[in-house]
């Protein structure tokens, strides 16, 4: 037992200061995501509840076992990204627990431009789906979409991210005995069709869902037909005559009764990986976390202090203490579940790096996932540093990371700049599920540096042309840089892009990840096989 | 005193029999039905003779096979409990006949009290006191005024021919006596075309109240003090308790001396009891005598610490009576609570099933269960579906009472739809707390015993919630314990990341929506799980919760099935329509009577009846399919 011992004074100015600051910003979060979660509006909401059909949340709320969590993801996608007001992009992702097994659930949310797909939805959906066939679990489609945004088809359609690949997931899943299963509780029309039609169970709803590559409108421009939606593609049409549905349901609860159903049939048992424990809060509350991260960004504490908020019994084996103190390596359980801890604490420098990568061989060897806590503003630079091989201490680090096969969990617990990304597991590594805290920022460089590099950029060149450039005009020059990447680096910003899974509330960081690193665990981890590590 | 005797009942009152018998060393032989035979009172007695089909009057009541099962059995006596043949003179002759002691009173005793005008005309003419009342064909209006004057008032005016409180009117004092008497005259005759009025005593919130009796056949009588049993449902007793509130010591040996010459009157010998309606005034006035022992006996026996059922088998034995009047003394309180299976929010319907749960209050001194029943046992269509009495002791009332409230709510039943709720808030009514009882306590304080009020739904519902979540966690504990990932947060059932999630219960029967969030303290309430929800005893009253589940619609393909089964257990009574027959949708096929009501089973659709799966007359279970039925396409 190493249990943490917190430094943490909980009657200081500074923790007051700490816990407002990140009050203010939990609760804007919170505000926002209360907002996204009311869909398309109250009309939109009327007129959809109107016709017989419970909103989308309500559908995944009546899928789920009764009690049992909800994890949702990427809540701010499309969050102030197009001119129009596209909450969640029109579709609610999320794991859950359905008949006892944690599924991936994707559910077309029609209050919102009639569930279409735009770029972002597209993104989102596949994001899903890549997270489902990451760590094995099974799918559920709540189908009620118009298809394709017809406006931006040309984001929504060609390319190899695009609409298409929802099919190609779909089917190439099956393949693994992924199951997929789909509910067509609304519209289901073109591309979104395929969407049952590629299932390996459907469900229809009777005299409401609807699945035809072409509506009414396009069937009679094109041959003259005059057919009605329920004839041309209606739930009695696809049971009994066309089979593309396998069950015809009374209403959407009926339907979503079938999908549990459906689950509870599927002869899954999930794979356990490792060695258990029982699990136990931790020490301290996870409360105090708010008052641990500073208000000012710019200072530094001591990220143990996170750990011990968020592992069981604030219980942290620590590898290499004394060495490469910047980052902090060890081993704890969440929920029981083992997992090797790497951490920022400060710049990372050689020492920091190796030690990192070593850790990292370690737990992929022992198939311990990883969980990174990244804070992190960069490698170290200078002459020193790169003449004592900072980029090749970084790179074994990064190939760590990059080629570790355990899964690996990304929290953004602070800013997230240039190579140090790489290092500790951002988006491009692959971690199985990454969120961000509302206080973090992730850009290439920070908004001040990268102000000051173009600045200095600037100057070189008047000074090149012999012409004067006054410390006035240098700010005005630099202050809409320093905005943008304030702008360009808010969590909001990058979750609204699906650079995340999404952005939470850091006293969440405990239970988030102890149901991300369960579902996890619904794909047995394999051995590793490293790449080369620059010596 | 006798070697062996039979009980020719079942139930809870065979069962209590047999315990005193088995003290006496007396061996005892029960009769069964088909219904009954494997209960407890068949279990308990030494013998066990089977009488015929369940109905009881294929069994329980036939004479000959009682007689016939005493004389096989070599029984010397017979006790013939409470109901059935116990008031039944034709049974008692025929024991004489058979040279079998019937226990209980002689053949004439029985039949005087078994008319209700001839007992009454014993009863005046040995002095007991009646209610007082005109019924003269003189209408004249001054014999009328001098006759209410001679009765007292107030009394009550009512038209010989009414009903409906038409042409009644109750007069309170002399001067408004005239007018009355022509305005209930004029109403009588245009409601009914007849004036014709009587004069009755008008009783103030008349109470009831009896009195045990005890007689044998030395000449000797004694009154084993009264019991009140004055609130009652659709003249059914409800809780019962002895002493009565309020009752002095004049007042009770007024009654009491009352009670032993009406006993008298009859030359009474054994149990009987005779009932009184008291007035606020203290005025009481004879209403029956029933000549067997009580349902609610067991309160006399706690507070006198008496054994009823002993002296009963000591009278029929013979003997002179245990104690003398002034050997009798009162100590503490009693109150006994019937509990029946039946629906108190559905106009009491009898409810029937099986007791998948049944787990009564623990018994000790203080606590007593009379019951014939266990657990798995099925309440039928049968017989009288009480389940138990439950009688507590306290020293003084309120304590017998908080007794009495708390044995209620530790009272669990499951299976069957039981008056346990209804009982636990009339018991905690504050009119009842007060002993403010009369023969209209539940239709005056029906509001209050049928709680539906939004203060009382807003404090139940966190309750309820919060017992769903405890159910929701045993139910998650138990999955997680059998997982091979007993911790993970999976398992946890807190709603967490679903800020949307609520629970649809229904609450007293009213429609409750409740947040994850609501949620209260449980540990001062009992749930008890019921086949449709489950009770909820709180310090603040009863209240039955039922989460509601959505509506999953009707498929078309199941539509023809389902509704072609019996809705219940019960007698098919008739068949409609001839096997072979088109019908038309809503037409009916088969009625059906259960628990006193009738059910139709109709055509669900347009269709062909092929095949009927049982005859008029048979009797068939809840669920059971009835006929086979082809739907036309639609």
């Amino acid at each position: 037992m190493s249990v943490i011992n917190s430094k943490l004074n909980t009657n200081s100015k500074e923790f007051v200061t700490n816990t407002n600051a990140m009050q203010v910003k939990v609760d804007d979060l919170k505000t926002k995501l209360a907002h996204i979660s009311k869909g398309g509006g109250i009309q939109s909401c009327e007129r959809h509840v109107s016709r017989g059909k419970l909103l989308p949340r309500e559908r995944v709320d009546g899928l789920l076992d009764a009690g049992s969590p909800f994890l949702e993801l990427s809540a701010l996608a499309a969050h102030d990204v197009y001119p129009e007001e596209v909450p969640a992009a029109g579709i609610i992702t999320g794991i859950g627990r359905v008949s006892g097994q944690e599924c991936v659930i994707v559910a077309n949310d029609a209050t919102v431009k009639g569930g279409s797909y735009y770029p972002l939805t597209v993104k989102k959906h596949l994001r899903a789906q890549a997270i489902a066939a990451e760590n094995n679990l099974p799918c559920i489609y709540l189908v009620d979409s118009g298809g394709a945004n017809l406006p931006r088809q040309d984001d929504v359609f060609p390319d190899r991210e695009h609409f298409g690949r929802i099919f190609f997931n779909q089917a190439n899943m099956s393949a693994q005995n992924i199951p997929q299963i789909a509910a067509v509780m609304g519209s289901c029309t073109a591309g979104g069709a395929y969407v049952p039609a590629m299932a390996d169970e459907s469900i229809i709803v009777r005299e409401q869902g609807t699945i035809f590559l072409a509506g009414p409108p396009l069937v009679k421009a094109a041959t003259g037909e005059v057919v009605t939606a329920e004839d041309l593609g209606g739930g009695e049409v696809h049971a009994r005559i066309s089979g593309v549905a396998d069950h015809l349901a009374n209403n959407d609860h009926h339907a979503l009764d079938l999908v549990r159903k459906a689950i509870s049939r599927l002869n899954r048992v999930k794979p356990i990986n490792g060695d258990l424990k029982k699990a136990i809060d931790p020490v301290y509350a996870s409360q105090e976390i708010y008052g641990i991260v500073p208000a000012d960004s710019r200072k530094s504490y001591d990220v143990r202090e996170i750990i011990a908020r968020t592992v069981d019994g604030s219980d942290f084996d620590e590898f290499k203490a004394l060495y490469g103190t910047t980052l902090v390596c060890g081993f704890a359980h969440i929920f029981g579940y083992p997992v090797g801890i790497v951490a920022n604490n400060g710049i990372l420098f050689g020492e920091s790096a190796q030690k990192g990568a070593h850790f990292i061989e370690l737990c992929a060897q022992r198939k311990i996932p990883l969980v990174f806590l990244q804070n992190i503003t960069g490698f170290m630079v200078g002459k020193q540093s790169e003449n004592d091989g900072i980029a090749k201490h970084g790179a074994k680090m990064v190939t760590a990371v990059a080629t570790a096969n355990v899964p690996k969990f990304t929290i953004l617990i602070g800013g997230s700049f240039g190579a140090g990304n790489y290092g500790m597991c951002g988006r491009a590594y692959d971690p199985r599920f990454m969120f961000m805290w509302p206080n973090a920022r992730i850009s290439v460089m920070g908004g001040e540096q990268a102000a000051g590099v173009l600045a200095q950029v600037t100057r070189d060149k008047y000074e090149r042309d012999g012409t004067d450039w006054s410390p006035e005009d240098e700010a005005s020059f630099k202050q809409p840089i320093i905005e943008n990447y304030e702008h360009q680096g808010h969590p909001y910003y990058a979750s609204a892009r699906l650079w995340d899974d999404g952005v939470i509330d850091p006293a969440d960081t405990r239970m988030v990840l102890g149901l991300s690193i369960s579902a996890s665990h619904n794909r047995v981890i394999e051995d590793t096989k490293f790449g080369v590590f620059r010596m | 005193m006798f070697t062996k005797i039979l009980i020719a009942n079942r139930g809870e009152i065979a069962c209590r029999i047999i315990k005193t018998a088995r003290e006496m060393g007396i061996a005892t032989v029960a009769v069964f039905s088909d219904a009954d035979s494997s209960a407890l009172h068949v279990k308990m007695a030494d013998e066990a003779v089977y009488i015929g089909a369940a109905p009881s009057k294929e069994s329980y009541l036939v004479v000959n096979k009682i007689i016939q099962a005493a004389t096989e059995t070599g029984a010397q006596a017979v006790h013939p409990g409470y109901g059935f043949l116990s008031e039944n003179a034709e049974f008692c002759r025929q024991c004489a006949v058979h040279n079998i002691t019937f226990i209980g009173p002689p053949i004439d005793a029985i039949l005087a009290m078994g008319s209700k005008s001839a007992a009454k005309t014993i009863m005046a003419n040995a002095d007991v006191p009646l209610v007082p009342g005109y019924h003269g064909d003189d209408q004249n209006s001054a014999l009328l005024k001098s006759e209410a004057e001679k009765m007292g008032y107030p009394v009550l005016l009512k038209a010989a021919a009414g009903g409906g409180g038409k042409g009644m009117r109750a007069v309170h004092c002399a001067e408004e006596f005239d007018q009355a008497l022509i305005a209930a005259k004029r109403e009588a005759l245009s409601s009914f075309n007849d004036d014709l009025m009587l004069v009755e005593k008008y009783l103030l919130k008349p109470r009831h109240v009896e009195i045990q009796v005890f007689c044998d056949s030395h000449q000797n009588a004694v009154y084993l003090f009264e019991r009140d049993c004055s609130v009652q449902r659709r003249h059914q007793k409800v809780i019962e308790e002895a002493p009565a509130p309020g009752m002095t010591l004049e007042l009770r040996q007024k009654m009491g001396a009352a009670a032993i010459k009406a006993a008298r009157a009859i030359n009474y010998e054994g149990a009987g009891t005779v009932e009184f309606l008291l007035d606020s005034r203290g005025d009481f006035f004879f209403m029956e005598m029933n000549t067997r022992l009580q349902v609610e006996h067991p309160v006399t026996e706690m507070i006198s610490g008496q054994d009823l059922v002993a002296w009963q088998l000591i009278v029929a034995a013979g003997q002179s009576l245990p104690c003398s009047q002034e050997q009798l003394k009162i100590n503490g309180h009693a109150f006994e609570a019937r509990i029946y299976a039946e629906d108190p929010d559905n106009d009491f319907l009898p409810a029937t099933g099986r007791l998948s749960l049944l787990k009564p209050p623990s018994e000790g001194s203080y606590i007593r269960v009379d019951t014939g029943v266990v657990q798995g046992d099925e309440v039928s269509i049968y017989y009288d579906p009480m389940i138990a009495k439950l009688i507590v002791w306290g020293t003084t009332r309120a304590k017998a009472l908080t007794r009495l409230t708390e044995a209620l709510s530790k009272y669990r039943i499951a299976g069957v739809t039981t008056n346990i709720g209804f009982l636990y808030n009339l018991a905690t009514s504050q009119a009842f707390r007060d002993g403010d009882v009369d023969t209209g306590f539940i239709q005056h304080h029906h509001d209050e015993i049928f709680r539906q009020r939004q203060q009382d739904l807003d404090y139940a519902a966190p309750l309820a919630a919060s017992a769903i979540f405890n159910l929701r966690h045993d139910d998650a504990t138990k999955i997680a314990k059998q997982s091979n990932e007993a911790n993970s947060p999976w398992h946890l059932n807190n709603n967490w990341g679903r800020p949307m999630s609520v629970i649809r219960m229904e609450i007293q029967q009213n429609e409750c929506v409740l947040s994850a969030e609501s949620y209260a303290d449980l540990s001062h309430s009992t749930i008890a799980s019921k086949n449709d929800g489950f009770d909820l005893f709180t310090p603040e009253g009863f209240f039955h919760c039922r989460q509601l589940y959505p509506d999953l619609g009707v498929n078309n393909e199941d539509v023809d099935r389902d509704n072609l089964k019996a809705p219940m257990h019960g007698t098919l009574i008739a068949l409609m329509v001839t096997a072979g027959a088109t019908v038309k949708k809503g037409d009916t096929l088969v009625i059906m009577e259960a628990m006193k009501m009738e059910h139709t089973v109709i055509a669900p659709s347009d269709g062909v009846v092929t095949e009927f799966y049982f005859q008029a007359g048979s009797l068939v279970e809840a669920d059971a399919e009835l006929l086979s039925f082809e739907a036309f396409d639609l």
